[in-house]
């Protein structure tokens, strides 16, 4: 009985600690500056005037639509390039594309710190010829995210479970690769899919440092560089910071919640 | 004869797909995380400011055992690693046991508010943590109502206390992340093995740790090497919460890098030779942690 209790209290404990910041956050937004600096744990009367404020001063909807428009789109191609690749090193398994596969994977260990500079000079370099896709653009901050060797194993793992006597029965329906691949494939790994687009929609909604490094002027921002730009501010409005935060946090957690299952299947899915 | 060359044809014609198929994927990757690093070992043997550079051989090298920024973030970054990863990890083994009890009453909400600090944007998070760990905090207000201590701890100006900052904040994102795994490791054992040691008289914690740790043993090796390798990578909460600072005491090697790079005057060069450093480290570790492994299962 006292272990009974004790996980109980336990648990709430880590509960409550794990919330308790989203519920401040939420207090906090609708509060005045002062009110937040005070200690305050009730909801107050300024979120309308929290909010007038942002539409006022914080370039809240640019940055939204910048993160929007990377994250759709890294999604979209990050998918595409990782399922095909993925579907290739299972369906036409060979030992040279196996040894290929092992050499993708050690891109894992390489941490993006160590990326960061040189990218940032091949992106310079670009820039001189191309600027449309250089340093500052959106295709900047999209491309070096877009191909991951763990999106990859991820389909590869997936693609294990597929029933591949499928793709016999569309090849002798007259389809070509292509066909069995779109046709057949992409309809059957829907849940696969759905786990891998939530999980590169998150780390590319949330991606910090390549964006610090290479969006510079102030209209490109994304969301956590906004976020971070207020957060360095020596006198900070609290409840007008916390509305932006909960604003921009939202999309995440509305995916999170309606997804959750597919969610977790995607994290986990590396360990299987 | 002519069928041989068919069959000859047709494998080489499947095989010519499959490489169509993983062609982009192979490229992309090339271009963005080999190729890169082979430009960034050839950076770290030059140095000079900006785009003047010139080489310099294993200089960039020397330096490193005598820059004082590289040295503490060497130092801070292991603080890190030695005091949250292990308190992390064990706190999300602990608390995946207690989950896993059938018996156990809102389960559902529990797992989901322990997983919910993993969804949020680390720079969200880390600005809120920053705001209830300041001078005026709600933590410090709340610590004073309670008249547990009788001047605010300065969490985020105090070179001891920036670094339990920074350690609650990385504990509190990551736990339930980590967790996940425990869990689901923990759903796939089979409750017969309990029933059988159960049985046998075995206590509880004998049952935690003959049969639950070993099986888990691949579990605890994949979260401290993730773990692990984010930490060596920690970037977003320092850049956001104590900005490397006071003086350098929170200072990773990231935000080293991310200094050398793009806040003081630009030396490209030995930013590359600290990541080269970061880099080797990583594999130092990776390759450790599954040596450590190996002799326990041997």
């Amino acid at each position: 009985m006292a272990k009974r209790i004790f996980t109980y209290v336990f648990l709430s404990i880590a509960a409550i600690v794990s919330i308790f910041p989203f519920i401040w956050m939420i207090i906090s937004a609708t509060n005045k500056s002062v009110d937040v600096t005070k200690g305050t744990l009730l909801p107050g009367s300024s979120l309308g005037a929290n909010w007038s404020k942002i539409m006022d001063q914080v370039d809240l909807g640019p940055a939204l639509l910048n993160s929007a428009k990377i994250s759709i789109s890294t999604t979209i191609l990050a998918l595409l390039i990782a399922s095909l690749a993925g579907y290739g090193f299972e369906i036409f398994r060979s030992k040279a594309k196996d040894v290929v596969f092992n050499i993708l994977l050690l891109s894992m260990m390489i941490p993006f710190a160590a990326l960061m500079v040189p990218l940032y000079r091949m992106f310079g370099t670009i820039t001189q010829n191309i600027p449309a896709i250089g340093i500052n653009t959106m295709t900047a901050v999209v491309l070096p995210s877009v191909t991951t060797a763990f999106l990859i194993f991820f389909f590869r793992q997936s693609t294990k479970m597929f029933p591949k006597e499928m793709l016999e029965a569309g090849r002798i329906d007259g389809l070509n690769e292509i066909g069995v691949f779109f046709r057949i494939y992409v309809p059957t790994m829907k849940t696969s899919y759905a786990a891998a687009a939530i999980i590169t929609f998150m780390s590319s909604w949330n991606n910090y440092l390549w964006p610090l490094v290479v969006l510079q002027s102030p209209e490109k921002r994304t969301v956590p560089l906004l976020i971070s730009n207020l957060g360095s501010s020596y006198s900070p409005d609290y409840g007008v910071n916390m509305l932006v935060i909960l604003i921009a946090t939202l999309p995440t957690a509305i995916v999170f919640f309606l997804m959750q299952k597919h969610f977790v299947a995607g994290m986990t899915g590396s360990v299987k | 004869m002519s069928k041989v060359k068919t069959n000859m044809n047709i494998n080489a014609k499947t095989s010519a797909i499959g490489w169509s198929f993983i062609a982009i994927a192979v490229i992309m990757i090339c271009a963005f995380y080999f190729y890169p690093m082979i430009k960034a070992l050839n950076l770290s043997f030059q140095s000079g400011t900006g785009t003047n550079l010139s080489y310099v051989g294993g200089d960039n090298y020397a330096r490193l055992f005598k820059d004082q920024t590289f040295i503490t973030a060497l130092k801070n970054t292991f603080i890190f690693l030695i005091i949250q990863v292990p308190i992390m990890i064990v706190l999300a083994m602990f608390i995946s046991v207690l989950l896993n009890d059938s018996k156990l009453k809102f389960k559902g909400f529990f797992r989901t508010a322990i997983f919910l600090p993993a969804v949020t944007s680390l720079v969200a998070y880390s600005v809120i943590f920053k705001y209830l760990f300041g001078n005026d905090g709600l933590i410090n207000s709340l610590l004073t109502n309670l008249h547990l201590i009788d001047a605010p701890i300065q969490w985020i100006t105090d070179p001891f206390w920036a670094k339990i900052t920074i350690i609650i904040a990385i504990t509190w994102r990551w736990t339930g992340y980590n967790m996940i795994f425990y869990l689901s490791a923990l759903q796939n054992i089979d409750n017969s093995i309990y029933e059988a040691a159960r049985i046998d008289g075995a206590s509880a914690f004998r049952q935690f740790s003959q049969i639950t740790i070993p099986l888990l043993k691949p579990i605890i090796l994949f979260t401290s090497i993730t773990s692990t390798i984010g930490t060596l990578q920690l970037f977003d909460e320092v850049m956001n919460i104590t900005k490397g600072g006071p003086g350098n005491s929170t200072m990773t090697l990231s935000q080293y890098i991310y200094n050398l790079s793009f806040k003081y005057t630009p030396d490209f060069g030995y930013a590359a030779t600290v990541s080269y450093a970061v880099v080797i480290l990583i594999v130092i570790f990776s390759i450790l942690q599954f040596k450590l492994a190996g002799d326990k299962n041997g």
